[in-house]
């Protein structure tokens, strides 16, 4: 049996030359590592700061001052503003439009002044434990100095164990902090996205591969008639899989359902018609089954790490958080996250149902242009 | 459309492909119930020029009517009326038999759609076996049943892009024998071939080669439209003679047909002249015959220029 050099030569020259001609694996083959790399060195931060806090101000004074300043110094709290009352508060936690909420009690400067240990209260929304675990432990530690910095002159007897006034973190939604109330709702989102876009993408490429397209284009079938007719089925393997979800989430994790249905309903519908949009775009750019899947590949990776799924999306950086509001896991993640663990209403998941109606929209145009009713 | 008319009506008709012109100033006139010949070597447009008939592809230049419809803006209501069969089996390999026939029926949304299922599974043959895959057929039932898909919905042409390339002798006779009959009944059939004995079948023959169209007339009339003569001569040692044959002026091409050979050539007085020493030789038996087909399509494809060369094999 003798091994040729030259037979060798000609089959990898042929696989350079077929790799070279095949421009999606080679931009795959190139784009994945570096995208990791990117992604998991920088993107991904479970130290996460900079969470959106807000605070309740019923009393003004040197101690509260001081402590919302000591709270955004050390980095892990940005103020974005003032809730008014415990309603208000508890809207903008439901919503996400804070993680924290500084409630400073009435009298609270007299009472630390009198030695009457006042307490602070801050709510925390802990449905992702991630998000909430560092910062919550790390104010007790900020209430502390925030005393010893004022505590001189006349108020020096102040300086003792216990602190002057304590901190009651109050963790909402989660009060266990258990991981799995984070994960599996996110997990109806990539298990959508992962399966619709693929299935839908490769069906379609599927009939330019085997020839059927060119019988399916010579019959008088209008554009719309093939999109639905092909996009259909799938929606119902959707509710399919959501069915499968909510079995599993209910008797294996315990995830409680806090919301309402209509919410909820809305936003699957929405997010089930996102995905298979894309995945007819993309066989309108995919020439074979191959490159259909290597595709939904491709936009599995961002949607896992970038969409708040595994990582806190607060803790990522700005351009991370950018492709991440562009991709359309990252809403229903979040509309999920709020229906199912706090009871979250169509106004709390307003902006995330536009965003999916925006990008619904934008890629069902891109793909109905690119859509060629003919074989050019 | 008034019976008059003709069914396909185009000129101008070009189509590129990168640079690579594959059809080029592509014209031609298809009379009501005609069986139309298309005939070209491989990769000389002749599927693209069906598929730019069809709507399946739109044409860089050129215009006409199909069926009285635009060809360009009225492709949608051309398909309605159109059969037309892929070069490659283009049914679902995945569906059964019968599934697929239902499929192409509600297409074209045909009335009646169970009784005509029922009666073209009856007319293939396949009554019993409906429920089998499409993609288990042997070629010629695959050939027959993409036939009978695309004949569900009474299209008024049929555009049949070479239908029985791999198809055995008695399954082309027979689909040629449905092809003759449909044609009777007024039905217009533009059918691309590279078989010599189905171009004979044909009323009128276009000859493509290079995206060009080479000639075009009926059948009977080509050869001598093409002006060829040609002498007929067996014997023995046929390889030397043909050897020295091709090197003589006046003499254009050999080709061999089973015993015998075909020596043509344009100027039949300058054949003559350059076969005279070799014709007083009793060891060949010389005949003068009328060119055929096959010589013609031969001699066209040596005159045509090839406006892919130096493109990338």
């Amino acid at each position: 049996m003798a091994l040729s050099a030259s037979r060798f030569m000609a089959i990898l020259n042929k696989e350079f030359i077929q790799m070279r001609r095949d421009r999606m694996t080679f931009a795959m083959m190139i784009a994945i590592p570096i995208m990791q790399l990117l992604l998991f060195g920088y993107a991904i931060n479970s130290d996460p700061r900079h969470l959106p806090s807000l605070v309740e101000v019923h009393e003004s004074g040197p101690f509260s001052r001081s402590f919302i300043s000591a709270m955004r110094i050390s980095t892990y709290f940005d103020f974005r503003g003032t809730v008014a009352n415990a309603e208000e508060a508890d809207h903008a936690l439901k919503s996400g439009r804070a993680a924290f909420v500084v409630t400073i009690p009435e009298n609270f400067e007299r009472d630390i002044i009198r030695g009457r240990r006042p307490s602070l209260l801050v709510d925390v929304d802990a449905s992702d434990p991630a998000t909430a675990g560092a910062a919550a432990s790390a104010l007790s530690l900020i209430a502390a100095n925030t005393v010893q910095d004022l505590a001189i002159g006349p108020l020096r007897y102040l300086q003792t164990e216990p602190e002057a006034f304590d901190v009651i973190a109050h963790k909402r939604y989660n009060p266990a902090g258990k991981t799995s109330y984070n994960i599996v709702p996110g997990l109806l989102a990539i298990i959508i996205s992962m399966t619709m876009v693929m299935i839908t993408a490769i069906a379609i490429v599927r009939e330019s591969e085997r020839g059927t397209m060119e019988t399916l284009l010579a019959t008088p079938a209008r554009a719309p008639e093939v999109m639905l007719g092909k996009i259909i089925p799938y929606v119902l393997i959707g509710y399919v899989q959501t069915l499968v979800f909510f079995f599993l989430a209910f008797l294996v994790f315990g995830v409680p359902f806090e919301g309402r249905a209509l919410p909820f309903l809305i936003g699957l519908n929405l997010f089930i018609l996102v995905n298979l949009a894309l995945g007819f775009l993309y066989s309108t750019i995919a020439k074979s089954q191959m490159q259909a899947m290597q595709m939904s590949f491709f936009y599995m990776l961002p949607s896992i790490l970038l969409s708040g799924f595994m990582f806190p999306f607060a803790a990522m950086p700005g351009w991370a958080q950018a492709i991440g509001t562009i991709i359309p896991t990252t809403h229903f993640i979040r509309i999920i996250r709020k229906v199912m663990l706090k009871g979250a209403g169509l106004a709390d998941i307003a902006p995330d149902l536009r965003a999916l109606v925006i990008i619904v929209t934008v890629v069902t145009i891109i793909a109905m242009l690119r859509y060629r009713r003919t074989l050019d | 459309m008034n019976d008059t008319a003709n069914v396909i009506e185009v000129s101008g008709l070009s189509k590129s492909f990168g640079d690579k012109k594959v059809v080029d100033d592509f014209a031609i006139s298809v009379p009501k119930g005609a069986i139309y010949g298309f005939l070209g070597p491989n990769g000389s447009g002749k599927t693209t020029t069906i598929r730019m008939l069809c709507g399946l592809l739109t044409p860089d230049a050129g215009t006409g009517s199909c069926l009285g419809y635009d060809i360009l803006g009225q492709s949608d209501m051309i398909k309605e009326h159109v059969g037309y069969m892929t070069q490659k089996f283009s049914l679902y390999s995945d569906l059964t038999i019968r599934e697929n026939l239902d499929f192409m029926a509600r297409m074209y949304k045909v009335p009646n759609r169970r009784s005509k299922i029922d009666e073209a599974l009856k007319d293939l043959g396949l009554h019993n076996r409906s429920g089998q895959l499409a993609g288990e057929l042997s070629g010629g039932w695959k050939q027959r049943l993409a036939l009978a898909a695309c004949l569900l919905h009474k299209p008024d042409l049929l555009l049949l892009d070479e239908p029985t390339a791999g198809v055995d002798p008695k399954a082309r006779r027979d689909f040629w024998d449905e092809i003759r009959r449909l044609s009777d009944n007024g039905v217009t059939v533009l059918v691309s071939t590279h078989y010599m004995d189905e171009a004979i079948q044909c009323h009128n023959i276009a000859y493509i080669a290079y995206g060009r169209k080479l000639i075009d007339g009926p059948a009977k009339a080509i050869p001598d439209m093409v002006g060829l003569h040609t002498w007929r001569v067996e014997g023995p040692d046929l390889a030397e003679l043909e050897q020295r044959l091709r090197d003589l002026d006046g003499v254009e091409q050999v080709a061999r047909f089973g015993s015998a050979l075909h020596v043509s050539g344009a100027d039949r007085a300058a054949l003559r002249e350059a076969l005279e020493p070799l014709l007083e030789n009793t060891a060949w038996q010389w005949t003068e015959q009328p060119a055929g087909l096959e010589e013609v399509f031969i001699h066209l494809m040596a005159g045509s220029t090839d406006n892919f060369a130096g493109a990338e094999a």
